[in-house]
């Protein structure tokens, strides 16, 4: 599993690296049960503070993602919410190539639709009072 | 939680140079394991401040702590010394000494010397060790810099501009090496122009401006409440309409405005929807735009 961030995007790096486990756990490519990186290493990686990574797993573990085990490691839990999405995905795929079509006869160009998509996303995006405040 | 301890705190740190209020109310608090990004202009007062913390300089008022230490008492600053490894503005070596002397000479002063870091720089800086220090170039000095505070075995490193004339790979080379030396549980504070190195590693920064604090914060926790509004009307961008809205880096295009915002954008999205406003979008925002509409409008 490779994970990427951008360090210059303006979205924080440890919403990345849960967005992207997030996505690796729903696309398969991380099933239930298995271990993640520890955050030495994945910090080491991605070239990031390891504060950042921990605060991702933190992050992860109150979202009922992964489990974090004392001494042990992070590991996909075993009925994580974003595991089994693939059909919800498939189905996602089909709506958004609706969308596309129709925003194409609107006369959208391929950027104006990304920032539409990215506009709307950022609405829900937030992160709630109670995650920033935990620590 | 020792997590959450401050390694180096300052308050109220003051200091005029001349006619100039160099350092002018500063505070500054580095959590332990944190790698703290310190950003400012030229002149804004960051090695000024890193001299006080060294003990190199007297502020006029207001003082700090480090590892509990006073930084303004003399004796204290002996042990602080001896726990912070310090690469000063200027990289100066003993000029006649070749880069193995220097190395061996500094070994000798630190009974904590780390062997494996001495090593892990050497090879991944490429060190020319038989070459005369004072013949080095500004990349290569900065290079022996980090080898020697490095290898000092010390729980803080205080850097001022450490990656001063590297090049893309040894910048990458001392951007793993920061993170390592995080994880094995040691603090680092860093003063930098490099936005996007900063944003890379850094979980906290600290943002000076003409010798004051402008924002201190988890970086996170910046990206996360600074948006970027962008307001289109449908004929022009009705006058007044952002009076009394706090907010940095105003601009008005046409009939589109942007401008970043601190919190507040319900308010500021039904002060624009009321307006007739037809397009409204919130986009996150890079330390870069943060830093120039925080203090590069300044006049």
């Amino acid at each position: 599993m490779i994970f990427r961030i951008h360090p210059g995007s303006g979205v924080p790096i440890y919403m990345q690296i849960v967005q992207q486990v997030t996505h690796a756990i729903e696309s398969g490519a991380l099933r239930p049960g298995e271990q993640l990186p520890t955050i030495r290493s994945l910090a080491e990686d991605l070239v990031t503070n390891p504060n950042t990574v921990a605060k991702a797993y933190r992050e992860l573990e109150y979202r009922d993602v992964i489990e974090l085990r004392q001494g042990i490691g992070a590991f996909v839990r075993a009925n994580s919410p974003a595991a089994g999405q693939a059909e919800a995905i498939q189905k996602a795929h089909r709506l958004l190539a609706g969308a596309v079509a129709a925003m194409r006869r609107l006369g959208l160009s391929d950027a104006a639709m990304r920032r539409v998509f990215e506009a709307e996303l950022t609405q829900d995006r937030e992160v709630p009072e109670e995650v920033t405040n935990r620590r | 939680m020792e997590s959450d301890q401050a390694v180096m705190a300052v308050h109220g740190l003051r200091k005029r140079l001349g006619i100039v209020d160099a350092v002018a109310g500063l505070d500054i608090a580095v959590p332990h394991g944190s790698i703290c990004g310190f950003l400012g202009r030229n002149g804004a007062g960051k090695t000024t401040t890193i001299k006080m913390l060294m003990g190199m300089m007297h502020p006029d008022s207001g003082g700090g702590s480090i590892f509990g230490e006073s930084i303004t008492d003399k004796a204290a600053n002996v042990h602080i010394r001896q726990r912070v490894g310090f690469v000063a503005e200027v990289k100066e070596f003993y000029p006649f000494m070749t880069v193995r002397r220097m190395i061996d000479f500094t070994r000798a002063f630190y009974p904590q010397w780390q062997s494996q870091w001495e090593q892990r720089c050497l090879k991944d800086y490429e060190l020319p060790l038989e070459q005369k220090a004072g013949k080095l170039s500004k990349g290569t000095r900065s290079k022996l810099a980090l080898l020697l505070a490095f290898s000092r075995g010390a729980d803080l490193l205080i850097l001022d501009e450490p990656t001063e004339g590297l090049d893309p790979v040894a910048t990458e080379v001392f951007l793993e090496q920061v993170v390592a030396l995080a994880a094995e549980g040691r603090t680092i504070f860093f003063s930098s122009h490099q936005l996007n190195e900063v944003e890379q590693v850094c979980d906290r920064v600290c943002l000076i401006d003409q010798g004051r604090t402008i924002l201190e914060t988890d970086l996170d926790e910046l990206k996360t409440r600074i948006r970027k509004a962008s307001i289109t009307f449908p004929e022009s961008v009705p006058k007044g309409i952002f009076d009394g809205v706090e907010a940095k880096g105003l601009k008005v295009r046409g009939r589109s405005a942007s401008l970043l915002i601190d919190g507040g954008r319900e308010a500021l999205e039904a002060r624009a929807r009321a307006a007739g406003a037809t397009s409204i979008e919130f986009a996150p925002v890079s330390l870069k735009e943060i830093f120039l509409e925080t203090v590069g409008g300044r006049s």
